[in-house]
Parts: structure tokens; C-alpha cells; sequence
């Protein structure tokens, strides 16, 4: 590992601060992903700036909504007796990532900024355009059954590998900010960037602009909600496909509104919105889910190891919706 | 820098690069931890910060200071070992022993998340307010801690049999 200064936040402004015209400075949460990287030397920061104290809260409003500091720990969220009244595909989508100890590391933002674990990109002997921009992509033609099927280009195909994000997503969760130049709040949608032709820009976000709190709105019909994973084992393992899912029916079985998001499949979280158009204001059947399904998926393309994913998540997603109309829950 | 590990003070001058694992085996001579994988997939160097598991290879020493560190060479009392490290003799809970310091950190520090009514990828209700002590439910909170000659079974037993109580079997 490289030599790097270490320094402690005392709170975001002094983390802007400290981070202000060092372009080679990284954030610090629990560094699950982070000092792993910088054994790998995939990262080579010169300055870490530890914010794993600051932002601890989570704020309940009476409107419903959620405010999640950046530094909370998942597993704080995930035992969140308001997330998991309110949220449960956020507990769940958390409780099934990783592995216990890590979650006990892991932060909010650390979670959002974390990498994709492409093995390209954590070899240095492969070509990869998201660690050399211009190298070249050994995934593409290599070993990619993890890869993406959905929103990938020529340069990459690298999923995004959060759990959590794949239900801030579906949840319509924002992103609050703050750097040199003030605070900001985007859509968590929004954040993460599909890879085009500079896949080593991964998000939104500038130089030194520091993650401080994710926002959840209100969502009545997410406590009819699922995150359902699908992996190469039981536990702790990446997903080759999730699906977050809530769904808000009539009492005839019309969807009224319903929410989705896929993760396993592309460079970010995927918010699935062409199926949810075409679920909003029809019947809740098998048919219209294949529907939906399809017309998600209809982009969808496969490598040459990972085609199987694209029938995963079709059957994943419907298998989802079926069991949230079978529920008989609000 | 000072740290405080198994109750005792330690003034050291680590180099930032310095994981916690590293800290404790190679400054402090506290070589009951081990180093597995060295990137958070085997669950060998887990320990307890403040009662909470973690695992220490991928924690930066420098962020650790001043916090409440037990290893498992911190468990055992005056009575002599702690009662999981004697279940897992009972029980077979190893073979070659590499994992067991980690196993053993971790289920202690399992058991007081399972306490706490922190559910589990495999709790039903997330709104219960008490988990239940279920083979599966320890071999899903344990899943960050591998063995490769395959101890699960016994690891599973002793983990129960401390902890669950005859009620629970």
C-alpha cells in the first residue's frame, strides 16, 4: 500500500476543508471497500479523511419520511425499528448484503461510493478502462457472468454492487451533499452514471463533495415491499440479480402505483421505470407482469457468459410481483 | 497512539497503513488473531470493538484508537476459558483451529446482535421484537466466517448450545 495522511473530520465542513484542492484525497467510512482497493493499489489516495464520526443520525418525520446520516452503519439501519416498519425492502436489501461483520463497518455513504468488484478491475495485470481510462476492457471478452446486461457500452460492463442502493432507488431516496461550494440534494437515481465512454467517472458527484445524509419520502405502500436476491450461494455473496419491488393495489386488483428497481444488472442501481409505466392503472396478473417484465428487459443484452441473466431477472421480477399481489396487507 | 486492547493500555506509533490485525499481531505480539484472506472474505481476524465484530484486516489502526478491543485472547476468565471456546471443544467446532479465534469472536459478538432483536436476511417478521435461536438462523449471521475443513456443524452446535439454551434444541 501507497503512503497516505490520515485525518479526522471533526464534522463535514472541516471534511471539505481538508479534502479542498486535493483532487487525490478520498472520504473514509468503515473502508470495507476502500482499504481493500488500496492494498490492490486500484486506489492510490495521498489523504484519507476519516468521516466515519460524523452524520450518525436517523431523523423520523411525521409526514413518514426519513433522514439516514452518511455515517450511520448498515446494520444500525437495518435494526432501525422505523426503516423496518416503514422501509422493510431497505432492512432486507441491507440484511442481505455482505456479511455481519462488514455491515457492522460499512457506512451509508461508504456503501453508495463503494466499487464495482469486476475481477478486471482489481487486477492490474487486465486491461480496464475504469482503472487506466483508454486501456481497454478484458471483461468484455473475458470471464463476465457477473456482468452487466442493461446500460453497459463498448468501454464497460461493470455492475454497480449494492444491495442497498437497489431499495434507496426503488424508494426514491435523494442525496444530500455538501462541498466548497454548498450543499445540494440529488436523486439517488440520478448519482451513480452509466459508464459510456469514461466509465472511471462512477457518479455525480465533484472532487471533495462530501455525502452527508440520504433522504427516504414518504411511501405508504412500501410496508408491501420485497428485496429478493439472487446469488451463487446462500449468503454473503454479491447478487447476479435482485429485485426491490413495492405495490399498491385497489381492492379490485388494480396496481395503483408500484415501485422498482433491479440491481446485479448494470453500472448503477436500476430503477425499473418502463415497467413500472406498465403496471400503473392495470390489473395485477402473471400476464401483466410478464409484460412489464419484458418491456424492462427489451434492452437488455448479454455477454457471452452472463445472457442467463437476462431470464433471471425477468423470472426474479415476476416471481416478486406475484408474491406483493398474493399479499393481503395494506 | 493509544489503544486499548483486552483492558490493557497500549501506547504505539503505527504507520497509517497499518491495519488492526496487523496492529495486534505484529506490535502487540497478540498473535491469537489471524490472518486469513486479508480482504474481509474469511472472517479469520475478526474481533470485538466495543463488543462489536469486525473484521481487523480491513480496518485502518489509526481509525481504532481509543476503543475497547478484545481478541480472543481477551475472553478467557479467571475460571479459565470462556464457555464457547469450551463448547467448541465439546462439540468439534474445528480441526485444524486457523478459523477458531475468528469463529469465536464473531459468534460473541453474534449473540449480542441476536439479542438485541437485530433481525437477519432470514428473519420472517421484521417487526418482531425477539429473533429465535434457529440452526439456520446462526449459519446465516455466521456466514463471515468460513472454515475450510468444513467444521460448520460443530461450530453450529457449540454456537447453540452456549447461547440458545436447552430450550432452543
Amino acid at each position: 500500500m501507497m503512503p497516505f495522511n490520515y485525518a479526522r473530520a471533526r464534522d463535514p465542513a472541516d471534511a471539505v476543508r481538508l479534502a479542498a484542492g486535493r483532487t487525490e484525497a478520498r472520504f473514509l467510512g468503515g473502508g470495507t471497500n476502500l482499504v481493500d482497493l488500496m492494498r490492490e493499489s486500484v486506489e492510490v489516495p495521498k489523504t484519507l479523511i476519516d468521516v466515519t464520526e460524523l452524520s450518525q443520525e436517523i431523523t423520523a418525520r411525521d409526514d413518514g419520511s426519513l433522514l439516514i446520516g452518511a455515517g450511520v452503519k448498515n446494520t444500525t439501519i437495518a435494526a432501525d425499528r422505523r426503516v423496518r416498519e416503514r422501509f422493510p425492502l431497505l432492512a432486507r436489501a441491507i440484511l442481505s448484503g455482505a456479511s455481519g461483520q462488514i455491515r457492522n463497518m460499512a457506512t451509508v455513504g461508504g456503501n453508495i461510493m463503494q466499487r464495482t468488484r469486476c475481477y478486471y478491475f482489481y487486477d492490474e495485470s487486465a486491461r480496464c478502462n475504469k482503472r487506466t481510462p483508454g486501456a481497454g476492457c478484458d471483461a468484455i471478452d473475458g470471464f463476465n457472468r457477473i456482468h452487466a446486461i442493461l446500460g453497459a457500452s463498448p468501454a464497460c460492463v461493470a455492475t454497480h454492487p449494492s444491495d442497498m442502493c437497489v431499495a434507496l432507488a426503488a424508494l426514491d431516496a435523494s442525496v444530500h451533499t455538501v462541498s466548497a461550494t454548498g450543499h445540494r440534494t440529488l436523486k439517488l437515481a440520478d448519482l451513480h452514471r452509466l459508464p459510456g465512454d469514461t466509465p472511471h467517472i462512477e457518479t455525480e458527484l465533484a472532487p471533495g463533495e462530501l455525502i452527508t445524509a440520504v433522504g427516504i419520502p414518504p411511501c405508504s405502500f412500501a410496508t408491501r415491499s420485497v428485496y429478493r436476491k439472487v446469488r451463487d450461494r446462500a449468503s454473503y455473496a454479491f447478487a447476479l440479480v435482485s429485485v426491490a419491488a413495492a405495490l399498491d393495489l385497489t381492492d379490485n386488483g388494480t396496481v395503483r402505483d408500484v415501485r422498482i428497481a433491479l440491481g446485479g444488472v448494470a453500472h448503477k442501481p436500476w430503477r425499473a421505470e418502463k415497467a413500472e409505466a406498465a403496471l400503473r392503472g392495470g390489473q395485477a396478473t402473471e400476464a401483466s407482469f410478464q409484460l412489464a417484465a419484458d418491456a424492462e428487459l427489451k434492452e437488455a443484452r448479454g455477454l457471452r457468459h452472463n445472457a442467463f441473466k437476462i431470464e433471471l431477472a425477468r423470472r426474479t421480477l415476476v416471481a416478486c410481483l406475484a408474491e406483493l399481489s398474493r399479499r393481503d396487507e395494506k | 497512539m493509544h489503544f486499548n486492547v483486552n483492558g490493557r493500555d497500549h501506547e504505539v506509533e503505527p504507520d497509517s497503513r497499518t491495519s488492526l490485525l496487523d496492529l495486534l499481531r505484529e506490535h502487540l505480539r497478540l498473535t491469537g488473531t489471524k490472518k486469513g484472506c486479508d480482504q474481509g472474505a474469511c472472517g479469520a481476524c475478526t474481533v470485538l470493538v466495543d463488543g462489536v465484530r469486525i473484521n481487523s484486516c480491513l480496518a485502518l489502526a489509526v481509525q481504532y484508537q481509543d476503543r475497547a478491543i478484545t481478541t480472543v485472547e481477551g475472553l478467557e476468565a479467571d475460571s479459565g476459558l470462556h464457555a464457547l471456546q469450551q463448547a467448541f471443544i465439546a462439540h468439534d467446532g474445528f480441526q485444524c483451529g486457523y478459523c477458531t479465534p475468528g469463529q469465536v469472536c464473531s459468534a460473541i459478538g453474534m449473540a449480542k446482535e441476536l439479542e438485541r432483536g437485530i433481525p437477519s436476511a432470514l428473519t420472517e417478521d421484521l417487526c418482531a421484537m425477539s429473533m429465535a435461536w434457529t440452526r439456520d438462523e446462526i449459519r446465516e449471521r455466521m456466514s463471515g466466517n468460513l472454515c475450510r475443513c468444513g467444521a460448520y456443524n460443530g461450530i453450529v452446535t457449540a454456537i447453540e448450545t452456549t447461547f440458545a439454551g436447552e430450550s432452543a434444541r
